[in-house]
């Protein structure tokens, strides 16, 4: 059956289609292209969407008072008092303290550190290795692009949390090596966001362009690639920061990550549900910070997302 | 609301004024349209893009998005009842029932995750009830009648099995399944190849001689039509500028705007010359000229159109049109 | 449909080889090898080799994995190092458990999701809209360990209608069965919920404003039909898509959720085998684990001919 009936219009020059008053999706160029004052033009964006906006916002404060700890921080998270241990708020402890009678406002400020810290190693990770590797399948194409594929579809084929705490049984437990094996994880990820990205610039007419004239690779990468690859790849980092640190909680919360007598937002919580009849403010606080860090980033990664606009989300898919 | 159903017209749309909310406010998108379309009768609206041809014709059924839109005033009366104020329940019963719509896209009009012939059969189900089989049944007759072969077989294809004209093709035949009095076609050729579009515009002369429904149908191209319509209603910037008897509206127009429709029909055409056209366009709801709304645009413009609102009004036996020189003009029609 | 299953089935059993072989792999990088682990804790060099000869560690690599991989074709997946117990029948007898939880949530996540979805979706803009937007944002942030010991604060401990802890198999009480796992399994959709809700509105939106819609509107069909049948059928791919990529995701929370709530489940199974070092145990439950992704991304895949048959034609 031919399908080309119909998808040419025989209208007479002046005269157009009847007017629909439904919205229809308006269509974009599937890459925008590099303005001046794009990034400017991006923050006022970002800045004038409420829910960015606010997330942006906590997460600043929430890094001034974990980072800034020992200044906040009114004991030390190691202190040990027998004689309050598993306190409600007081005034002595605002959040409490727990069967060691460590003050719990002091340790989660300490332990946001530690939490933070091991997302931000993982996402790291995951950049330093998918960001490349997305960028060479994408822009290369043909065998190493076969080849990664199947790598990240392997990767793919086990839940993240399963295959981190698998490469745990094999090479023990410690929050470092946790947080490494998570980063190798979330690198199929990331590779698969970066290499569609890639992709479509690639596929712009520009580029070939620029190869033909023969324009050194390098400045193909710098000028064209990475400005282009750089709103999906921040729109993904907020987001596996926030895939992380829930990961390093589970992890921690399990006994797998962070290790006694060091204070993670998971091992608080890991400890907290053994005491949770008696002193249940040792878990309401750590899952309220965390959830605020998430919300946080995921605020930030929604901000950026809409800001980078419709384009982005379909280098995405 | 008041107002009585003037007899002896199968629909008749009086006075419809509807607004649309737009990034500028409401704006007037209809300003008091009024045609009848009598029982057996094909009544062609035609007009440009930003006319209101569309806005009127999904009004009748209650189509237009009711979030963006709202009656300022009018009635559209249908068997005693003005479809306007009828509640969507109602409405709902007469839709696909006793009035039925037919659009431009046969492409995406039909939906992509159901077989033609569930879809045809479901507009019957919906409104005479009984089995599926007898639904489906009545769907290949329906699909035969419509001159699609071996129509038994293809209820079970996907419409993307469809060629466009088929695709418009079995439209018509779920628009008619429960024989419907009155067919709307929303510019149901223009999205077709030129040979397809004779054939579909022979198919709904055949249909209304057949079932007697009254049509409705909607153009941006009078050429289309010359054969199908008894009479023409002409829009322009939301008004109606001239009705006619279909014969004299192609032999002598009387509203110049009508008389540049014509001259740009392809058929008018002289080979090797350019087809002429109607300079500038439509204006846009929020910027309407003031006096005649097509004065900007009429080679025939004098002084006194620009002054104050023209009316319709009615020139020789039954004609109407809404121009201050209608009496001095003699325009020409098709060659 | 039977063709394309098989084609299907074919192209994944080069990955379940490949797949296979890492898992098997992952023990070799064990720093000092897997026998450290059943050796005790201050083997001499005799225990360890008597350990290695037994294991059949000495033999080639290759060989090694491919007595492994052909044994657990047959159903023999080994022994545990912990108790001896076979690896097969540890995970098996665990599974209905998680089977119960994990079918338990989606189905929590698909009423509560698609509700919630397109409840927003066919009002845009309206409070029910921005509602639904702000729970979606806010369940997407919630810790789902967290809201676990949340509910069981409130519910068993507060106001004691809920058991807190432990699991009833369905056969001995559908009551109690359910009673133990919703708490869990309400815990564990809330994410779910929040992106079956976020997929299901924006993929009923787009479906709105299409022109089939408003044929069907023309026919005279009832909103409930109108969106139970016309605007559901198309919005269905993304939103199973967001089912499969969850439903993948589960799998790894009940490890946290089975330890939480005493169920005991391979998750269970899984954090005991990673803590004692079970590697016969954790190479198992990886085969399995990865065998039964691939099927659900099949389901997924398959579906789409199902909700598109434009995809089936292609």
């Amino acid at each position: 059956m031919t399908q080309n009936q119909g998808l040419h219009s025989t209208e007479p020059p002046i005269m157009t289609a009847g007017t629909m008053p439904r919205p229809k999706k308006p269509e974009e160029p599937a890459v925008r292209r590099r303005r001046a004052g794009r990034f400017g033009q991006l923050a006022r964006r970002f800045a004038g969407n409420k829910p960015a906006l606010a997330g942006g916002v906590l997460l600043f404060v929430i890094l001034v008072v974990t980072m800034g700890a020992p200044l906040f921080a009114p004991y030390t998270p190691e202190q040990i008092n027998i004689a309050d241990r598993l306190s409600g708020p007081t005034p002595a402890h605002w959040l409490g303290t727990d069967a060691l009678g460590r003050d719990t406002l002091s340790r989660l400020l300490f332990g946001g550190q530690v939490s933070l810290a091991a997302s931000a190693l993982s996402v790291a990770i995951a950049t330093l290795i998918g960001l490349p590797l997305g960028i060479l399948a994408g822009y290369v194409g043909r065998g190493p692009d076969w080849l990664l594929n199947r790598a990240s579809d392997i990767l793919m084929t086990f839940p993240a949390l399963v295959l981190t705490i698998a490469i745990i049984a094999v090479v023990g437990p410690g929050l470092t090596t946790a947080m490494i094996s998570l980063g190798i994880v979330y690198s199929a990820r990331l590779f698969r966001v970066i290499r569609s990205a890639t992709l479509v610039v690639r596929q712009e007419v520009y580029i070939e362009a620029s190869i033909s004239i023969g324009t050194p690779g390098r400045t193909i990468l710098l000028r064209r690639i990475l400005p282009n690859v750089l709103p999906p790849l921040l729109i993904q980092i907020s987001f596996l920061l926030a895939s992380a640190l829930l990961a390093e909680v589970t992890i921690s919360l399990l006994g797998l990550g962070a290790l006694p007598p060091t204070a993670s937002w998971g091992s608080m919580l890991g400890q907290a549900f053994a005491e949770i009849r008696g002193t249940p403010s040792l878990a309401v606080f750590p899952g309220i910070a965390i959830a605020l860090a998430t919300l946080s980033f995921n605020l930030v990664g929604d901000g950026l997302r809409d800001s980078f606009g419709r384009a982005t989300r379909k280098a995405e898919g | 609301m008041t107002g009585t159903e003037p007899s002896g017209s199968l629909l008749s749309i009086e006075d419809l004024r509807i607004d649309f909310v737009t990034d500028r406010g409401w704006v007037n998108v209809l300003n008091g349209v009024s045609f009848d379309i009598g029982k057996n009768e094909i009544v062609v609206l035609v007009g440009e893009s930003g006319s209101g041809k569309t806005v009127t014709s999904l009004s009748v059924l209650g189509l237009v998005p009711r979030a963006h839109s709202r009656k300022t005033s009018g009635h559209i009366w249908y068997d005693g009842k003005d479809l306007t104020e009828l509640p969507i329940g109602e409405l709902r019963d007469i839709r696909g029932n006793e009035i039925s719509m037919i659009f431009q896209e046969p492409m995406t009009s039909l939906n992509p995750a159901f077989t033609v012939g569930d879809q045809i059969a479901e507009a019957y189900r919906r409104h005479r009830g009984g089995k599926k089989k007898a639904a489906l049944a009545r769907a290949a007759e329906m699909l035969d009648l419509v001159g699609i072969p071996n129509a038994a077989a293809r209820l079970r294809d996907y419409p993307h099995e469809f060629s466009g004209g088929m695709r418009q093709r079995a439209m018509i035949a779920m628009a008619l399944i429960c024989e419907p009095r009155l067919l709307i076609a929303d510019e149901p050729t223009t999205a077709l190849d030129v040979t397809v579009q004779a054939q579909i515009v022979e198919l709904l002369i055949r249909l209304r001689d057949e079932t007697g429904c009254g049509i409705l149908f909607i153009t941006h191209d009078l050429g289309v039509v010359a054969e199908l319509a008894d009479k023409v209603v002409v829009m322009y910037a939301g008004e109606v500028v001239e009705t006619s008897v279909a014969r004299d509206l192609y032999i002598q127009p009387k509203h110049p705007y009508t008389e540049g429709l014509l001259a740009a029909m392809p058929q008018q055409g002289v080979r090797g010359e350019e087809l002429p056209t109607i300079p500038g366009r439509t204006p846009e709801p929020w910027s309407m000229p003031s006096g005649c709304r097509f004065g900007p645009r009429c080679s025939h413009a004098v002084e006194e159109c620009g002054k104050a609102v023209i009316p319709l009004s009615v020139v020789d036996n039954g004609r109407s049109c809404r121009c201050c020189r209608s009496g001095d003009l003699a325009l020409g029609g098709v060659r | 449909m039977l063709r394309l299953l098989g084609a299907r089935l074919l192209t994944m059993v080069p990955l379940l080889l490949v797949v296979s072989f890492l898992i098997y792999g992952l023990i070799a990088l064990v720093p000092g090898g897997p026998e450290t682990a059943l050796a005790g804790s201050n083997p001499t060099p005799e225990k360890l080799a008597m350990v290695r000869e037994q294991l059949g560690l000495n033999e080639p690599f290759l060989v090694q994995y491919w007595n492994w991989f052909s044994a657990a074709v047959q159903g023999d997946l080994g022994k545990s190092f912990v108790n001896g117990q076979s690896v097969w029948s540890a995970i098996a007898g665990g599974f209905p458990v998680t089977l119960s939880l994990v079918i338990l949530t989606l189905l929590i996540a698909a009423v509560l999701g698609l509700g919630l979805g397109l409840a927003a979706a066919l009002r845009p803009g309206s409070w029910i809209d921005r509602t639904a937007t702000v729970i979606a944002s806010l369940f997407m942030s919630l810790p789902y360990f967290w809201v676990g010991m949340m509910l069981v604060l409130v519910f068993a401990i507060d106001l004691r209608v809920l058991p807190a802890i432990g699991y009833v198999p369905f056969a001995q009480s559908p009551t109690d069965w359910f009673l133990h796992l919703i708490t869990p399994a309400f815990a564990l959709a809330i994410v779910p919920v929040a992106v079956v809700a976020r997929q299901t509105r924006a993929a009923v939106t787009g479906v709105m404003t299409e022109d089939y819609v408003r044929t069907a509107e023309a026919k005279g069909l009832r909103p409930v039909r109108l969106v139970g049948k016309h605007v559901l059928k198309n919005a269905a791919v993304p939103v199973v898509t967001a089912f499969g990529v969850e439903a993948n995701r589960l799998i790894g929370a009940t490890v946290v959720m089975e330890q939480l709530f005493a169920l005991p489940g391979v998750g269970k199974l899984t954090y005991f085998s990673v803590f004692s070092r079970d590697f016969p145990m954790v190479q198992g439950i990886l085969l399995i684990t990865a065998i039964l992704i691939m099927f659900v991304n099949l389901a997924v895949d398959l579906s789409y001919g199902y909700f598109n048959p434009k995809i089936k034609a292609t």
